[in-house]
């Protein structure tokens, strides 16, 4: 490849782009450190770890399907969903606990999925629907939302996420896995390259033969099951069902998304941006906790700022490679 | 079915659905037909209207306004704050704070590129905090012109009522009659060929969010004056799916290019009236929301006619 001033410029604007957030997490949490004295504890650092793996486990997902140009609006619901169902599986097994929220939250996703893939209606109003048709069944399970279930105190269920190894909570460890798996299969199969296609030019894919309908499915299947996933990895944590869990949590995991890098427009991205991303918020939200005076609602108002700034700065490098 | 029939049912289907489930309601609900029944409807769908009319000509630009709930939330909050400027000065602070929000939408949208699910997202976040950051707890309203305007009347015709209807008549004339909602249909259309043609698109799409955003926090504030308090945390919560879903059944595709006010209209009653259908024969809640599931992505469906001869032509197709 020649390396010619404009494509300097545009690999320049590029890693600025990707890493940006990784270097507003670094500055954060060192300024964090030196700020707080509780900040930079192991107890506190594993804490914002832990906290932030239920909603990197949902990211992973949404990244995948903003990758390919879509969005998926029905994770919070599903992730409620999913976490219910596991409470209310568990106290027929830990295996029922587990693989009843997968079951059904990974079918609402391939529903979703063959309904944008083969019908081709715009994922936004879909998973819309999907975000009221999953927290309306999440009612109806819950009786109007008033019955929690409890996760029996026996349970195996409850080691999935309360557990450690090597004093690091099971869900970090997931986390890691789950991540590294979706590296490998984003850059090292036809799925993955087909996924980044898609979000490139979809019509050329279709042209070059591309499994573009397949791909799609599987997208929205797969953030299906990993919002059920971690739906039912808080309901391990907290050994019950809440109702009133992932009312907003779909904008959350787009705003992880998009603060790690992938454009929203679809066909680039990275999976360890979203990572980053998701640490990002959750470092933001511990820092105001830590600011003992500050009300907790100015985690939104810092969290949407930060997002609004991170796009408008992706704008400008954009057009820089222009 | 062919393409004329299917473009029919995606124009008209709307207001069919409307008359069929009023007439289902007057057959097998009882006390159905009275003043009463229909006076709360109708307080009951202005706001939610009002934020609908906004969210139409956004929609219209080929956009989409995710932060008027919680533009709402602010602009509700507001009022306790400064009901000390009387009840009217109160009202255009909270109208205005909208407006800003608005411009913001617009600008970021306009003059720096940024997709418009994620400008009003970012909007949404930071501006539902900010709302509980001003407004705290529940706070109620006493002033006697702020209760007024949220419950009282004008020869029998609620306030909230009148003015949702004077704005949805105002938004008929601009998309019709004048020259914004004539440049505003064309920029959805093809915002491309509207630059070209020298339309001024940055003013327009800036306009067009102010609008929006002067609709939610006007809403916001008849939706506080009517319950008498304000509550930051939950006021407008979802109301942007509800104003999208009455603005996608009412015909107007989300692809830009063409407002139909009569349509959003009759889509935000017949959401009113499904939701108050279920309520009326004590089906819950959660059915409901299956129910409005099921009912926007067959709605969206009926469209897909018109998007699958775009995609073949490789352009817009408009009427």
């Amino acid at each position: 490849m020649t390396t010619t001033p404009t494509a300097t410029r545009a690999r320049v604007a590029r890693s600025a782009q990707r890493q940006g957030a990784l270097v507003i997490l670094v500055v954060a949490v060192v300024a964090s450190t030196f700020a707080f004295d509780s900040f930079g504890t192991a107890g506190n650092l594993t804490n914002i770890a832990l906290q932030a793996s239920f909603l990197a486990v949902v990211a992973l997902g949404m990244t995948f399907v903003i990758m390919t140009g879509g969005i998926d609006l029905s994770v919070g619901s599903v992730f409620a969903l999913g976490g219910v169902l596991a409470a209310w599986g568990a106290q027929y097994g830990t295996w029922v606990a587990i693989l009843l929220p997968l079951l059904v939250c990974g079918a609402i996703g391939l529903v979703q999925g063959l309904i944008i893939a083969r019908g081709g209606l715009p994922p936004f109003i879909v998973t819309l629907a999907g975000l009221l048709f999953a927290r309306g069944v999440l009612l109806l399970i819950s009786d109007e939302g008033a019955t929690t279930y409890k996760v029996p105190p026996d349970s195996a269920f409850r080691e999935l996420a309360q557990g450690s190894l090597f004093g690091i909570g099971y869900p970090i460890w997931i986390v890691v896995v789950a991540f590294g798996i979706g590296a490998l299969v984003l850059h090292r199969t036809t799925y993955g390259s087909t996924v980044l296609a898609i979000g490139g030019q979809e019509d050329a894919a279709d042209l070059m033969g591309l499994p573009v309908v397949r791909a799609k499915v599987v997208t929205y299947l797969a953030s299906g099951l990993l919002a059920g996933f971690g739906g039912l990895l808080i309901a391990s944590y907290t050994s019950s069902g809440v109702t009133v869990l992932g009312v907003g949590m779909e904008l959350e995991v787009i705003s992880a998304v998009v603060l790690g890098g992938t454009l929203l427009t679809g066909g680039a991205g990275t999976i360890l941006g979203t990572l980053v991303g998701v640490l990002l918020l959750q470092v933001i939200k511990n820092v105001i906790n830590q600011v003992g005076s500050l009300n907790s609602n100015w985690q939104a108002v810092v969290s949407g700022t930060i997002l609004l700034i991170v796009v408008t700065l992706q704008r400008w490098l954009s057009r820089q490679v222009k | 079915m062919s393409r004329f029939d299917k473009d029919w049912v995606r124009r008209n289907g709307v207001y069919v659905a409307l008359v069929l489930l009023l007439l289902i309601n007057i057959a097998i609900t009882d006390n159905f037909v009275s003043a009463g029944t229909l006076r709360l409807q109708l307080i009951q769908v202005a706001p939610v209207l009002l934020v609908a009319l906004g969210m139409a000509l956004v929609i219209g630009t080929e956009g989409i306004d995710l932060s008027v709930g919680a533009v709402m939330a602010i602009a509700a909050a507001l009022v306790p704050l400064y009901i000390g400027y009387g009840t009217v000065g109160a009202l255009l602070i909270s109208v205005l704070a909208g407006a800003v929000t608005g411009v913001l939408a617009g600008v970021l949208v306009a003059k720096v590129g940024v997709q418009p699910i994620i400008a009003t997202l970012g909007i949404m976040v930071a501006g539902r905090g900010l709302a509980n950051v001003f407004g705290g707890e529940i706070k109620s309203i006493r002033d006697p012109g702020m209760v007024e305007l949220g419950t009282g009347d004008l020869l029998g015709i609620p306030y909230v009522v009148l003015i949702a209807a004077v704005v949805a008549a105002l938004a008929w004339f601009l998309v019709r009659r004048s020259t914004y909602g004539r440049q505003l249909v064309a920029i959805g259309g093809n915002k491309r060929a509207a630059e070209l043609a020298g339309l001024p698109v940055k003013r327009v799409l800036i306009t067009t969010y102010v609008i929006c955003g002067l609709l939610a926090a006007l809403a916001g504030v008849l939706m506080a004056a009517r319950s008498q308090a304000s509550d930051p945390t939950k006021l407008g919560m979802l109301v942007e799916l509800s104003a999208i879903t009455a603005v996608v059944i009412g015909g107007t595709p989300l692809s830009g290019g063409q407002v139909r006010i009569a349509g959003t209209i009759a889509g935000a009653l017949l959401m009113q009236l499904i939701t108050a259908t279920l309520i009326f024969h004590d089906i819950p809640d959660s059915t409901a929301q299956v129910a409005q599931a099921v009912i926007v992505v067959a709605a969206v469906y009926v469209q897909l006619g018109r998007k699958k001869a775009r995609k073949k032509t490789g352009q817009k197709v408009t009427t």
